[in-house]
This record gives C-alpha cells, structure tokens and sequence, in this order.
C-alpha cells in the first residue's frame, strides 16, 4: 500500500499558507488557460483542420469564384479601388476571429458553470473567479492569434495584402473577435438555465452580422435604414479597422480612432461583466 | 485549525446557518451531522473560503477567509458534495490540471499524481475517461485531487452519499488512512454509521443551528440510553400499543413503522412485553446509535 509523502512547508500553518498563495495569486490566470490548452488539445484536429481550411476554401472561393465574376465586371480596381479580392480578405479573417471567438468565449464558459462544472473546482483551489475568466480570455487569445496568422499566411500567398504594413489587419481582427467575445462571455455567464440562448445568439446575432458588416460590399450599398447595424457591429469595425491596414482603406483617421476605441471598449466592458458575474456566482 | 463563532450564512431573509460556533484542533476529526438543509454544505463552504459570511467570526489555519481566501484555500483539500471532475479530461489529467492551481511545479504534480492514483486505487484507471469510472472511483479520484495539494484540513461534504456498501468500506479505510497521517478531516455526514466510524468529535446540526456536541459515545451516552428495542406491531397498531407500553424503559419513540423503547437493558424491556400478552411482528434489540440522539434532540429521524 502506497502512502501520501508530505510536502507541506516550513513555519506555522498561517505562513504556510500565505506561501502557498504566492504563486497562485500571480500565475492563477495561466493555470487556468493551460486547462483550456489541455481540453483543446481534445479536439485539437478542428482546430487545425478549421484553422487550415477556413481560409483555404473561402479565399479560393471569393478570390477565384466571385472575384473574377465582380472584377470582370467591374475591372481590377473593382471595389474600394482594389481587387476584389483584397476588399474581401481582411473582412474575412475579422470573420474568423469571430468565429472562434463565438465558439470559445460561449460554450466552454456554460461547461465551467453548468455542464461540467469545473469553475467549482477551481474556485475551491487558491484560483479567485477573476482569474477564471483572465484564464479563458488568454487561452482564446493564444488560439485566435494562431488562427489569424495562418489566415493571413494564406492571404500573403493568395497575394491579398497589397500593403506592407498588412499584418496589422490580424491584428485589428484579434481585436475584432476579443471585442464581440469578450461581451458573449459576459453574457453567457449569466445564464443560469440553457434554454437555447445561446443557440439564438448565434443565429440571430452573429451569423446575420456578416451580412451588415461590409463583409461582402461596403455598408454604404446598404439603404440608409439599414446602416446603423453596421455602425454598432463589431464586425463592420473590425473589418474597417483590418481594411485601413490591409490596403490602405481611406477613411478619416478620426474613424480608424474610433474603430479601436470602440472595440477596446467592448473588450473591457465583457471582461469586466463577465469577472463581476463570475465572482457573485462562485460565492453563493 | 479552524474557530467558528456565531457563524451566520443568509440567503435574503432565510438564515441556512444560523450562530453556530465550534473549534477543530490539529488532527482531529470533526464531524457535521444531520439531516439535508441543515446547513452543512453552506457551513463548509464557508470554511472552504468560498462563501463569504453574513456575519460571525471565523478562522481557518489562524487567517480570516474574507481577507485570505487564496491563502486559505491553498492548504485547503475540498471533496464537494457532488463531484466535479473535469470530464473532458482523463483521470490522471485532472490530477496534474489540478496540482497546477496551487501553483506546484509539473515534475512535483506529475509524481504526486502517481502517489494518489495507488493511495485511490486506481492505478489502471489511470488514462480511462472520468465517466467511465464507477460512483466510487470517481468519489476516490476527487479525494486524490483533494489531496494534490497535501492539505492540512480536508473538508468532506457527504463523501459516501450514494455509494455502495462495498464503495463505502474501501472510502471509510482510506479516509482513516489520512486520519492516521495527521490530517485534519472536517466531513458533514447524514449517516450515522459514518459519523460513528470518522469523527472523534461531533456537533448535530438541525436548522441552521447546533443541537448537540460531543464524541460520539458522549453524545449516545447523554442523549440516549445505553440499549434500543425496537418493536413493530404493524403500522395501524403502532399507536395503541404505545399507551399500553407507557412507562416502560426510560423513554419511548414512536415512529410511523415502529416503536422505539430506550433502556439500559432491552431483552428485559422485551420479557415485560410478553408478559404483559403484546406480541410483536418483530422485534430487535441493538445498541443505541447517533440516530436515536438525533431523534430525541429533534424528534425527527435524519433521513426522512
């Protein structure tokens, strides 16, 4: 029969323990993310099949399908004053930090509470509530970034990034899919009984959103009515924002200004909900 | 290592712990007995430094959780009373995750981990999915990774509920183990057989509020009588032979299945019976057993 070896400290048990939070006070949002890593690895295969194939079948899709099609029409500085292609592709890889972020931010933060109740587990360790959700905002962080940067490897050979400062845009789109997840989570922390919210969020909100971004045409095609959803959608600024960068879009630089600020805003403003929410339903 | 006093717990105007107060020494093992709702699970929570008080004082390992509840947890092992192993993970794998949060090096987590699986039997098991584990296995595995950190006070919320006879047997040994090493072991039970077998010490919570405290055989020996016989006459005659049998033994309990006389000395609780012409359908003498203390603090039985 096997027996528990000690590895308490030294000092008296209160020092101890003061000791012992040491490390789980600075580091307890990495351990938490390297649990995320650890279940992903889980379906690690969708993660690279999805990350490889996403931007394989769209840009070839756009840039040799409906490219041709506009800028036939249209002529080679079709939309925007430049190709189709190089329009679309920046609008494309905001649309995949969504992606990822409306799959990571939402069910794996249900799983924590509901599902599979891991945040309990945690929350009875030196890990605080905080740090659950700077944990998960980290992981998503280190998976989307990987994600964007094989987009935008395949945008590079597909030669849709007329400008040298293109590789701002995965950037601008990192932000893009923080911003609109980081509120997901937030509310996604909130729901105490799955009734299928989520699932509407989904389809009503972010799958539609493509359309009234600017993902396929600019926002200005759309009637004037139908405008505002661009301007409150983070997509449309994410897209704008990686635009600026991928080609030069022109726009006032007061707007390019607000396209960051908006985002950052939204950023904090999950963030800080879902930390708020996570803390008052882990102390119950 | 742990000092409660007055320790209050409200939900808006409900009061699930209500003033209780009760101390733990060093290596001692402490129990919270009685029945579901009593407030045993809020009360661990609090000392498990994930429930902030309503108001009272509390202490664990000579820190206020409201201030140190990091600290606190930290040398803390916590076995809740449902289990929440990772499911997404495997058996070994949610050691190792675990170990992580205190902040253990990997080399240190991964040799703790391989110690734990042999202490929770369940070596083989070692890379198999968390749900293909059995009700025990899984209740082993969570007190492994209770024990990842290697805590000076393990908390126990019903570690048994819903396990097999068999399950039951091998936790209680393992449990007694870890006893024997020095580890403090605060447990909330229903069972009284558990109770009997875990604590050295006790209180019965009913209410929010404490009733009773004591070891075990304190407790029997102050609220009970030394010997129990129990009767049964059938449900529809229960309560009519109880005024027949007035008087006898020290004190009588009737219950809607049988009747309870205390005494030092059943068998001749039972010759008076007979002599007085009541025969009863069965009947059994046995020792007197925390039940009967609860029983006679609450006049309710524990798992109703």
């Amino acid at each position: 029969m096997s027996t528990v070896h000690s590895a308490g400290g030294t000092g008296t048990v209160a020092e101890q323990a003061i000791a012992g939070a040491v490390r789980p006070r600075r580091w307890g949002s990495w351990y938490v993310a390297e649990h995320r890593f650890r279940v992903m690895r889980s379906y690690a295969q969708t993660v690279v099949v999805t990350a490889i194939g996403n931007p394989l079948i769209y840009l070839y899709a756009m840039g040799v399908g409906l490219a041709t099609l506009v800028d036939g029409n249209l002529g080679p500085e079709a939309v925007d004053g430049v190709s189709y292609l190089a329009f679309v592709a920046p609008a494309l890889l905001a649309s995949a930090a969504i992606s990822v972020a409306s799959e990571e931010f939402s069910y794996p933060v249900m799983l924590g509470f509901k599902w599979n109740p891991v945040f309990y587990g945690m929350n009875a360790s030196p890990i605080q509530p905080g740090q659950i959700i700077n944990g998960i905002v980290i992981s998503v962080t280190v998976r989307m970034f990987v994600t964007l940067g094989i987009y935008f490897g395949f945008m590079l050979l597909f030669g849709a990034v007329p400008s040298p400062i293109g590789f701002l845009a995965a950037f601008a789109a990192l932000l893009t899919g923080l911003g609109l997840g980081a509120l997901l989570m937030g509310y996604t922390a909130t729901i105490i009984d799955d009734n299928g919210q989520l699932v509407m969020v989904m389809r009503f909100i972010i799958l539609p959103m493509t359309l009234f971004s600017g993902t396929f045409f600019p926002l200005s095609v759309l009637p004037i009515y139908l405008q505002w959803i661009g301007w409150i959608s983070p997509l449309w600024h994410g897209t704008e924002l990686a635009r600026v960068f991928a080609y030069g879009a022109s726009e006032p630089i007061w707007l390019t200004v607000v396209h960051v600020l908006y985002l950052s805003a939204l950023l904090f403003t999950g963030w800080t909900w879902a930390r708020r929410v996570t803390v008052r339903r882990l102390n119950k | 290592m742990i000092i409660a006093k007055n320790l209050v717990k409200k939900y808006k105007e409900f009061a699930a712990v209500d003033g209780i107060s009760f101390e733990v020494a060093p290596g001692e093992s402490f129990g919270l007995l009685g029945p579901n709702g009593a407030g045993k699970s809020t009360t661990m929570r609090m000392v498990g430094a994930v429930s902030t008080r309503t108001s009272g004082d509390l202490s664990i390992l000579g820190l206020d959780p409201n201030a140190y509840g990091p600290e606190i947890r930290s040398r803390l092992g916590v076995v809740p009373q449902s289990d929440n192993l990772d499911t997404e993970l495997r058996v070994r794998e949610n050691l190792l995750v675990y170990g992580r949060y205190f902040g253990l090096p990997r080399k240190q987590v991964a040799e703790r981990a391989d110690e734990l699986l042999a202490f929770a039997q369940l070596e083989d098991k070692a890379k198999s999915k968390v749900d293909a584990l059995s009700g025990g296995m899984k209740r082993r595995l969570t007190i492994a990774r209770a024990l990842i950190n290697d805590p000076k006070i393990l908390l126990l919320d019903e570690p048994t509920t819903g396990l097999d006879p068999q399950a039951r047997h091998i936790l209680w040994d393992r449990l007694f183990r870890l006893k024997e090493q020095g580890t403090t072991l605060l447990l909330t039970t229903h069972y009284m057989d558990e109770a009997e077998q875990l604590c050295d010490r006790l209180v019965v919570v009913d209410k929010g509020a404490i009733m009773a405290e004591g070891s075990p055989a304190e407790l029997i020996s102050k609220h009970s009588s030394r010997e129990v016989l129990e009767v049964r006459f059938g449900s529809d005659r229960n309560a009519q032979v109880a005024e027949q049998i007035a008087g006898f033994g020290d004190r009588i309990e009737v219950l809607p299945d049988r009747i309870l006389v205390y005494s030092s000395n059943g068998e001749r609780e039972m010759e008076r019976m007979t002599q007085a012409g009541l025969h009863p359908i069965t009947s059994l003498v046995r020792r007197s057993s925390l039940e009967d203390v609860f029983l006679r603090l609450t006049g309710r039985t524990l798992i109703e």
